[in-house]
């Protein structure tokens, strides 16, 4: 395709499916109102108004992708916009995901029983550690603008997994990055760690999307399109010399990899959620990842299926150390949610190992192990938000010693989380790791199954820290109480550990939709 | 020495009649575990009852369907329940397997099982957690039953991991002892090593076979490479020995002793501990494919059951003491069915009797502990025979069963296999089977020392001890009945075809004969053995011991009394690497050198200021790390290309 190509095909008004890429634009539209709502709304009515519009664009959004996936797309995909969009199995599976686990960290996110006002701050603006920050934080709502931004986060996540061009993909990269960076700073207390959190998250973000973007200058030099299956063609046909191809691949990826926290590109991982208020590291935890690993997929299954042979070992090695670093590490936090912070990061190894066995049951076991990962991980953050003390969340590991006395169900909920954690069977954690163990065998992969399974049982250790200090130890003195959660938070924890229950016990239920969603488009 | 027989095809018919329900084993139990789990205090007043009723139901259902399986021709059914997860090519089921071998451990697991819970009534009586406990012990029932019956690897190991955080909970039950809760994660850590083992194995398996049936895995071992096989063999040879407490895991199972005595007697005596005995049986045609890996299984038995006798010898703890004595008699049962052949019943005989007379050892224990306000001491018991006599004739029983008094049931399980092993000729056969003989010496040396010092000699007591007392009849009946088991179990199997039962397992009955001596000849030296060990003892102890601790005089003594350096070995085998990887890995990461200086900041007395300065400087550290990172991707994709 020659330069002219390119522009005329722009000069043209695409066709554009709407009906497909309704829900897109449900979630983008509402968060758009949401907005609006912010400026026109007097300050009363914006907390209500602001939820029910949050819920009811990702209920809607979640039901179109549902039915028109069931009737239309999972079997006959499509592409739309000038093949700018890919509307397939994995798109809508994914969306799926992201828009249900987006419901369950919203309603973390509403939740304003466990914090007067909120988890969020009233003004952003005032300066950190003076008087009126001690004031707002004690007396006043939150802000309401976390809602819309959710919401354009969530957009941007769906737009992520549907991109089928580089250059859709960076624009929907931006489009989720930025109200995550903006969230991240908005937390009620420790602000001073949560802007901290902000800026790191956003330089290095920064950092990592200017390699994104380098990336696709070089694949447009290699292939001449930004298009996915235009790279596939060039892949197999182009003239030029696939150095351009390879390095355009290795930034691509590390743009990737960074927002699906692989190792080395992890480092801000750890602190970034740390410092996040925490219903916003529950997202980030769960649908960040999702979307993440929906653009590696889609780069990797679409674009650079035919030259496997040549850069899997690199991401094996990718993979390899991100399972085994993220468990080593997670052995020394004294930080509970530092600790889940690095089992993310080993988690983001092992979904890479089913997505490297480059087979259907990749993708299949990658849509199930994200999914079912993404609910205990909602539960898990979701049950820290309860345990405070006068400084809010009390995420020190020593606060939690003895808590299995004071709250059996708390502790014995997330006792249960974190056995699913550690692959125990009958958790999810147990069915999704051996999906994608199984999937990596498929494929050849024995030796990244070894390093998984090595790292698993090292990653059991954290876990049983954390079980073990609750259960028998002595609690403090001052030890944290556990607030009675509202209907709001309850339901996201309920509904996260019920969800991790049933994967555990009934996976095919879930991996029978996966099965059936896990074809690209093309 | 058996050559690795050519294997049949191995094939289960689909089960059907009476057997199609075999899975309400273990459906009963979890049933009654949920109720009593979820219940809460509503049903502290009946849930005992609920408890024992459920395990006495499955008991009677495993005797219905051990008779259904007898009368069939063809004595393995499987049964499939549905399925259970999916993965491109792999598929595994929920499904049952019955045959001979999942039919003795389900009345073993039952039997034994129904007894102890009856006893747990009275040993937890005072205990305002009891209804807990039976909820715990009915799902260890239900998981220990899942891994006898599942009819592939993966049903085994989930019933492996249920039965593994069965024991954790019940290990760590006196949480407000600081012992029992290092004791419970001690298991559990050492328990992740023998999982991971196992799981390797099963992945192996997905890998090359493309399954983890039995009927399908065991039908092509024979075509895999030898390496696979053995690399196989040893995963699962891994995983045993951290379920039962083998070499080079042995060391979390006497500590295990932390918790509830009915529990020791249940999980870590008669059921659970020998459930790597069971994998070890039950996968027997890859131990048969890979001679070099079922002489490391023999290896393995045979030092672990010197190990723990002479680490026996050396404890003053009733409980600690038969720990051991559990790690060297499971020791016996990994020798046997490394053996191979013939000797994989003997095995299994031997498991049954020890789950006898083990169990009723320890419930004698239990017992004891009940007059004696829970101590455990026995330099501190003595002369107790005259104040429980029930106790003192049930444990003089299950001792005599143990060391292999003829005609107890100890003889007939022991007995053939130091014979087995001496049958495996060249220098092998006189290494494993002196090492099976000395064992027996040493297990009767250590026994008559426990049982004479408890029951005999002069009164040791604490002082606050004035009346010990019989324990209640809920308790003594479950220990008469095990001790009649100990005494006739052994007995009755041998001449009841128990080898018989177990052929269509295994394939053989076979023991090889001994080449060199008569049996009559083997049998009478063994006895003598066992005769020199009790009297060498007797003579040693009948006047008591000192009632502390004596300085070790000779290296022996001290190694003995260090557990042999055991959990040294496992600190260094285990831990040091684990500790040095994790310092490795801290030092690397961007973070962990920050978390290093920030906590050294702090501790110099840096201002929350200064500490914030500190952070916002490592924002550059952490780009130089994906930096640093990116390049080297860059590179090595460069390099695969022009490479």
């Amino acid at each position: 395709m020659s330069t002219g190509d390119v522009l005329a095909a722009q000069i043209s008004a695409p066709h554009i499916n709407y009906g497909a890429i309704a829900p897109l634009l449900i979630v983008l539209g509402v968060g758009a109102l949401g907005v609006l709502a912010e400026a026109a709304l007097p300050r009363a009515y914006r907390y209500l108004v602001q939820v029910l519009l949050t819920l009811a664009a990702q209920v809607a959004a979640l039901v179109i992708v549902i039915v028109e996936g069931v009737r239309h797309y999972a079997s006959n995909p499509t592409l739309t916009a000038n093949d700018a969009l890919a509307v397939d199995g994995p798109a809508l599976f994914l969306q799926g995901s992201i828009l249900i686990l987006g419901i369950l960290a919203t309603l973390l996110i509403a939740d304003r029983r466990l914090e007067r006002g909120g988890a969020f701050v009233a003004e952003a603006a005032v300066v950190a550690g003076t008087e009126a920050d001690a004031k707002q934080a004690r007396h006043q709502p939150s802000q309401t603008e976390v809602f819309p931004l959710t919401l354009f986060a969530l957009g941007g996540m769906m737009l992520f997994c549907s991109a089928n061009d580089l250059l859709t993909m960076f624009v929907a990269l931006e489009v989720l990055s930025l109200p995550l960076y903006l969230a991240c700073g908005l937390a009620r207390r420790r602000r001073l760690l949560s802007q901290e959190a902000a800026v790191k998250y956003f330089l290095l973000g920064a950092f990592a999307s200017a390699f994104f973007v380098y990336g696709m200058a070089m694949l447009y030099g290699f292939a001449g399109t930004v298009e996915l299956h235009g790279i596939a063609t060039a892949a197999l046909s182009s003239n030029k010399s696939d150095l351009l191809m390879f390095v355009g691949l290795a930034m691509l990826a590390i743009g990737l990899l960074f927002k699906a926290a692989a190792v080395p590109f992890h480092v801000w991982t750890p602190d970034v959620y740390q410092g996040a208020p925490t219903p916003i590291t529950a997202l980030m935890a769960s649908c960040t990842k999702i979307a993440a690993f929906g653009g590696i997929l889609r780069v990797l299954y679409v674009a650079f299926l035919d030259s496997r042979w040549d850069w899997r070992p690199v991401l094996a090695v990718i993979a390899v150390a991100t399972m085994l670093i993220g468990a080593v590490l997670a052995v020394t936090q004294t930080d509970i949610k530092r600790l889940l912070a690095y089992s993310s990061v080993a988690n983001a190894g092992y979904v890479l190992t089913g997505v490297l066995s480059m087979q259907k049951s990749g993708i299949t076991s990658s849509l199930f192990y994200l999914v079912a990962y993404g609910f205990t991980v909602v539960a898990a953050f979701g049950l820290l938000t309860l345990v405070r003390d006068a400084d809010g969340e009390a995420t020190h590991l020593s606060r939690w010693a003895g808590l299995g006395r004071k709250s059996p169900l708390l502790a014995g909920t997330f006792a249960f989380l974190m056995l699913s954690f550690a692959g125990i069977p009958l958790t999810s954690g147990f069915t999704t790791k051996f999906a994608v163990f199984g999937a990596a065998l498929d494929g050849g992969q024995t030796a990244l199954v070894i390093f998984g399974v090595i790292s698993s049982v090292l990653l059991a250790f954290p876990y049983l820290r954390v079980i073990v200090l609750m259960y028998l130890q002595e609690p403090a003195e001052d030890a944290p109480t556990v607030a009675v959660p509202g209907a709001m938070t309850a339901t996201a924890l309920a509904l996260g550990t019920v969800a991790t229950l049933v994967f555990g016990l009934a996976p095919s239920l879930v991996l029978h939709v996966a099965q059936g969603a896990a074809t690209f488009v093309g | 020495m058996t050559e690795p027989a050519l294997a049949e095809q191995v094939h289960y018919a689909t089960a059907s009649g009476a057997l199609s329900s075999v899975w309400l084993l273990i459906a009963i139990p979890l049933a009654s575990a949920v109720v009593l789990l979820l219940a809460g205090r509503r049903s502290d007043r009946w849930g005992h009852i609920l408890g024992c009723a459920s395990i006495g139901a499955s008991f009677v259902l495993a005797v219905w369907y051990f008779f259904a399986l007898r009368g069939l021709g063809h004595k393995a059914v499987s049964e499939h329940l549905g399925s259970f997860i999916q993965v491109g090519g792999y598929k595994v089921d929920w499904g049952i397997l019955y045959d001979p071998l999942s039919a003795t451990f389900a009345l073993l697991i039952t039997g034994v099982g129904f007894l102890i819970h009856v006893y747990a009534i009275g040993y937890m009586k005072e205990d305002p957690g009891r209804r807990r406990f039976f909820g715990y012990f009915n799902l260890f029932a239900a998981a220990m039953l899942l891994l006898v019956l599942g009819n592939n690897f993966l049903m085994t190991f989930i019933g492996w991991e249920g039965v593994g955080v069965a024991s954790y909970l019940l290990i760590s039950w006196y949480q407000d002892r600081p012992s029992a809760a290092t004791a419970g994660k001690k298991a559990f850590l050492m328990n992740r090593v023998g999982d991971a083992a196992f799981l390797v194995a099963m992945f192996l398996m997905f890998g090359y076979l493309g399954s983890t049936d039995f009927a399908t895995v065991f039908n092509g071992v024979g075509a895999l490479p030898h390496g696979v096989t053995l690399a196989i063999a040893l995963c699962l040879l891994g995983g045993a020995c951290g379920k039962s407490g083998q070499f080079p895991l042995q060391a979390w199972l006497p500590d295990a002793m932390e918790g509830p005595t009915p529990v020791s007697a249940l999980i870590h005596a008669a059921t659970m501990v020998t459930a790597g005995v069971y994998l070890i049986a039950r996968a027997h045609p890859i131990f048969d494919a890979t001679t070099i890996g079922s002489t490391i299984v023999v290896a393995v038995g045979a030092f672990t059951l010197l190990l723990g006798c002479i680490i026996g010898c050396a404890k003053d703890d009733i409980k600690r003491v038969l720990a051991y004595s559990t790690v060297s008699q499971i020791g016996y049962m990994f020798l046997a069915v490394g053996l191979g052949g013939g000797a994989y019943a003997l095995g299994i005989l031997h498991l049954l009797a020890h789950g006898f007379f083990k169990a009723g050892l320890f419930l004698g224990a239990g017992s004891v502990m009940h007059g004696m306000k829970d101590q455990t001491d026995m330099r501190r018991f003595g002369g107790l025979w005259k104040y429980m006599k029930v106790t003192w004739i049930t444990v003089g029983l299950g001792f005599l069963a143990i060391i292999g008094i003829p005609p107890l049931s100890g003889f007939f399980s022991k007995d053939p296999i130091i014979e087995a092993a001496f049958a495996r000729g060249g220098w092998q056969g006189w290494v494993f089977g002196l090492a099976a003989l000395l064992g027996a010496g040493l297990t009767a040396f250590y026994m008559t020392r426990l049982f004479v010092l408890t029951f005999h000699g002069k009164k040791r007591w604490t002082d606050d001890i004035e009346h010990p007392h019989e324990s209640p009849a809920v308790m003594q009946v479950p220990m008469i009945l095990l001790a009649i088991g100990s005494v006739a179990a052994g007995g009755l199997l041998v001449y009841g075809g128990f080898t018989d039962w177990l052929e269509p397992v295994f394939g053989t009955t076979e023991v090889p004969e001994a080449v060199h001596y008569s049996k009559a000849l083997m049998t009478g030296i063994s006895i003598v053995v066992v005769l020199l060990g009790v009297v060498i003892s007797w003579l040693l102890f009948r006047r008591g011991t000192a009632e502390t601790e004596q300085p070790a005089r000779t290296a022996i003594v001290r190694a003995a009394r260090e557990n042999l350096y055991g959990d040294v070995l496992n600190e260094t085998l285990f831990e040091l690497p684990g500790k040095l990887l994790t310092r490795a890995a801290v030092f690397m990461d961007g973070k962990g050198v920050d978390g290093i200086v920030t906590g050294l900041a702090a501790i110099v007395g840096g201002s929350s200021s200064r500490l914030r300065r500190l952070q916002t400087g490592f924002v550059r550290s952490y780009a130089l790390t994906i930096l640093g990172g990116a390049l080297v991707v860059v590179a090595a994709l460069m390099a695969v290309k022009l490479g």
